[in-house]
């Protein structure tokens, strides 16, 4: 049953011996080991988010022609430079946007192309690779803290219920949920190491399941706790658990504590049809994750980047239901105190027909991957070597373009 | 390795029964596909069609009620309205029990996995109202009634559904060329292509974005409502001729034959053989299904005109369905459905729960454990691989669930021994056997034993 074994090589890599004490988790982690002050917020947003309405190029003369019905609500008070301006939903974020710590970069995309599958789309966003090689087992994010010396299995949180393969990888991360729980006997939990003891998969995330209910303080020992009512209770809380808000307090929380990196996803951007409708409340989840973290992070702000991106674009025009379809070019947020916003970055390839790519979609200009490799490379002193080998295989990094204060 | 009728309980049913009997042959296993549907006749589930005067209603009596929210009969339209609305959440919630006590009584399990495999690989979500929990409706349409029957005729049932075609937008979708979309409406390819690369022929197999455009307007005019759930709407349809995967559609008069005849075709594709085989066996068999294994049952399919029965047959008789068992975690549902039939977990039980129980105790825990009832994240249904499942986080609900919700229908619990016995068999490892004689109180125990990598597998 060798796939019984993939567990240690996808959340905490190097083998384990069965003594508990070789759990990383379970090693008491030092303040000190912690790699700077720096912290790298990642917001995957999953079903292909549309740039072109998040980020409208309204100077473009072309733009209002191919979406005439999407472009009812352009608002002058959310401006940004006189060619591009921010979705009304987004309207919150232009106190970000003045004061430089919001920028965007446009016409991005991850080396994926053609066929416009979600799926495979996210995969390749979250592998971090080219299309040209076999999909890698971990997360470019998993990737850069194995490349990072001081890094402990409490420096990066995925935060949700979802397996973030952003994430996964060789290099222990901190996985859990804003409501899960840990309600056991001591005696309990000593038994059930013992059932999980002979299967690697249960017993090491097992015990990454007690370790980190302990340290988050949502664990106790009184198994006879759970009644009914509370099963109720938590029902409730359990509602919440993937709201938007909800999952930024929680990252706040960690990277206010010992976490530098953190990472969750945001859903709904699928907007084929009725788009003015979808993206509204999408972009209003990503403006309230971000709204929240800048509260909740206080004056760990300053040293905050935060970064969303989306497996693809959509189509340039819209399509007959009010909607777009898949696309390839597309948008991707930076916020955060670190961030030297206030700017579009990437070059805009123009919308005429000969410019699109396939005719149909924003033409990409930059490689996605380059801003997150720049952000890591000033955050956590990674060297561009590094960054186009490991972390991104394949990547060209080009130029700085500066996006960090 | 090899058979044994404990592992055919636990891999291809819900798991053992204190009340049914295991299958004694790979030929009884088979055999819980011929018989009449007879769990289906004693817990029964409405279609969608059977619903859909109650939505209507719901729908009419919401509308009426809006269109006069200032006027003095507000009030009793706001009535009408809820009423409705409350007597289909009602039911809802019944329908959604009879699911679970499917699973606890039926001598036929194979059935309800194969139902549940089926209904996830034609994922579709209710997205507003009531029918956010029709899905149990949509599989008890499109789905069951051909789980032993051919392929293509399941992909009719499924892409022509209504819920389907709400979905994936097909009802909004208009031909750019056709008199209804009088140059103001036109298409949406979303049903295309999640056709092709979902349902049938894979997206790893040679097809380009014009195949998807090209087959996202072969099939305007199908398009569905609540009142008269689906139909083909021929002044919707692109006229003329569309070519999909080398082949051409339509170019006479646009009707729904269209639609069936690529969608027969696109069932016989030996890709889609390849990519419905290739499924199967990695829900049933392992996260990396032996090869061979699905080449031989994709072989099946193909000889057999897309009949599906042969390619279950020829999985359950290859050695690898046995020789791999373990292999598999228990995806979240078919955890809790089979706690409940190791529990013997008494129906009427189940049909006491009010809709707040309900949630406290099955939905809420499934959400926690990474599985919301009915609410994948997308049309690509629920992830497969141990590690998508086995998170921190969704270990953790998977803890607190067992060890907290047998007591909760419970007053007194088994004598963990005794249920070790009869949830696992000859299958109780020594581990497992000595946690369900050391624990301090039943209710550990049995939670345990619910928790154990032995349950948890198959």
């Amino acid at each position: 049953m060798s796939e019984l074994n993939r567990r240690d090589f996808l959340l905490r890599g190097g083998a384990l011996g069965c003594s508990l004490a070789a759990s990383p988790l379970l090693t008491p982690v030092s303040f000190a080991s912690t790699p700077g002050e720096n912290r790298l917020v990642v917001i995957i947003l999953r079903g292909a988010m549309d740039g072109l309405d998040a980020v409208r190029p309204y100077g473009d003369p072309q733009f209002a022609d191919y979406r005439p019905r999407l472009m009812a609500s352009l608002a002058e008070d959310t401006d940004l430079d006189g060619f591009f301006a921010l979705h009304p939903a987004l309207g919150g974020l232009m106190p970000l946007w003045r004061a430089g710590e919001l920028g965007f970069a446009q016409a991005v995309s991850t080396p994926y192309r053609d066929k416009r599958s979600h799926f495979d789309g996210q995969d390749l966003l979250e592998a971090g690779t080219g299309q040209d090689v076999e999909l890698p087992r971990d997360g470019w994010l998993n990737r850069l803290l194995q490349a990072l010396p001081n890094a402990t299995s409490e420096t990066a949180f995925a935060v949700g219920r979802e397996d973030l393969k952003l994430l996964s990888g060789a290099a222990p991360i901190s996985s859990w949920s804003p409501d899960a729980r840990l309600d056991m006997s001591p005696q309990a939990r000593l038994l059930l190491e013992q059932v999980y003891h002979e299967d690697p998969l249960f017993r090491d995330t097992g015990l990454d399941a007690m370790a980190l209910a302990d340290s988050l303080g949502v664990a106790s020992d009184d198994s006879f706790g759970l009644s009914k009512r509370d099963m109720r209770a938590q029902a409730n809380l359990s509602a919440q658990a993937g709201e938007a808000e909800v999952l930024a307090q929680f990252a706040a929380k960690r990277l206010n504590a010992s976490a530098r990196i953190a990472a969750f996803s945001l859903s709904g951007w699928d907007t084929h049809r009725a788009q003015e409708r979808g993206i509204t409340r999408a972009l209003q989840k990503l403006e309230s994750a971000i709204l929240t973290l800048k509260s909740e992070l206080g004056p760990h702000w300053n040293t905050t980047a935060i970064v969303a991106m989306t497996e693809f674009g959509r189509t340039v025009r819209e399509n007959g239901t009010r909607g777009t379809d898949h696309g390839t070019g597309g948008a991707l947020v930076m916020a955060g105190g670190a961030i030297r916003g206030r700017k579009i970055y990437g070059e805009w390839p123009g919308l005429a027909e000969a410019q699109l790519y396939a005719r149909r979609d924003l033409m990409p200009t930059g490689d996605v991957r380059a801003y997150p490799a720049w952000l890591m490379n000033g955050m956590f002193d990674l060297d561009v070597n590094t960054l186009e080998t490991q972390v991104f295989p394949g990547l060209y990094m080009g130029q700085n373009p500066r996006i960090l204060t | 390795m090899g058979f044994s009728p404990t592992k055919a309980a636990i891999r291809f049913g819900e798991g053992l029964s204190p009340n049914i009997p295991a299958p004694q042959s790979i030929a009884a296993v088979l055999d819980q596909l011929t018989g009449p549907d007879l769990v289906a006749q004693r817990h029964p589930i409405p279609t969608v069609t059977d619903m859909l005067p109650q939505f209507v209603e719901v729908s009419e009596a919401r509308r009426a009620y809006r269109r006069k929210r200032d006027t003095a009969d507000a009030e009793a339209l706001q009535d009408r309205f809820r009423k409705a609305r409350r007597t289909v959440i009602l039911a809802q919630i019944g329908h959604t029990k009879q699911l679970f006590a499917r699973s606890i009584v039926t001598p036929n399990p194979f059935r309800e996995r194969l139902t549940r495999f089926w209904g996830d690989h034609f994922t579709v979500l209710g997205k507003s109202g009531v029918l956010r929990n029709a899905v149990p409706h949509y599989w008890e349409e499109a789905i069951r009634p051909h789980i032993t029957g051919t392929f293509a005729d399941m992909l009719k049932a499924a892409i022509t559904h209504p819920l389907m075609l709400m979905y994936l937008d097909q009802t909004a979708s208009f031909g750019p060329n056709s008199p209804a979309a009088r140059g103001r409406r036109g298409l949406n390819e979303n049903l295309a292509r999640e056709l092709l690369e979902l349902h049938t022929i894979g997206v790893g197999a040679p097809y380009t974005q014009t195949d998807v455009t090209e087959l996202a307007e072969l099939l305007t005019g199908l398009t569905a409502n609540e009142k008269t759930g689906t139909t083909f709407l021929e002044n919707r349809a692109e006229p003329g001729v569309e070519t999909v995967l080398g082949r051409d559609y339509g170019g006479q008069a646009a009707s729904i034959n269209d639609v069936h005849a690529v969608l027969d075709d696109l069932a016989k594709h030996p890709a889609t053989a390849h990519q419905l085989a290739r499924k199967l066996a990695q829900h049933f068999t392992s996260d990396t299904p032996d090869t061979g294994m699905i080449d031989a049952m994709a072989a099946a399919y193909l000889d057999a005109g897309s009949a599906l029965m042969p390619m279950y047959d020829t999985m359950l008789n290859h050695p690898s369905a046995w020789d791999s068992f373990g292999q598999k975690v228990k995806q979240p549902i078919d955890f809790v459905a089979s706690a409940f039939r190791a529990l013997s977990l008494p129906t009427r039980s189940l049909e006491r729960l009010n809709g707040a129980k309900l949630r406290g105790y099955i939905a809420s825990p499934l959400s926690a454990m990474g599985q919301p009832l009915f609410r994948p994240g997308g049309p690509d249904g629920w992830p497969e691989l141990a590690e998508d499942w086995i998170t921190p986080q969704g270990l953790a609900a998977r803890l607190q669930w067992s060890m907290a919700a047998p007591s909760a229908f419970y007053r007194s619990l088994p004598d963990p021994r005794a249920f070790l016995d009869t949830a696992l068999a000859d299958l109780a490892d020594e581990r497992v056997t000595f946690a369900a004689k050391s624990a301090e109180t039943r209710r550990e125990g049995v939670g345990l034993v619910l928790a154990s990598p032995a349950f948890q597998r198959r």
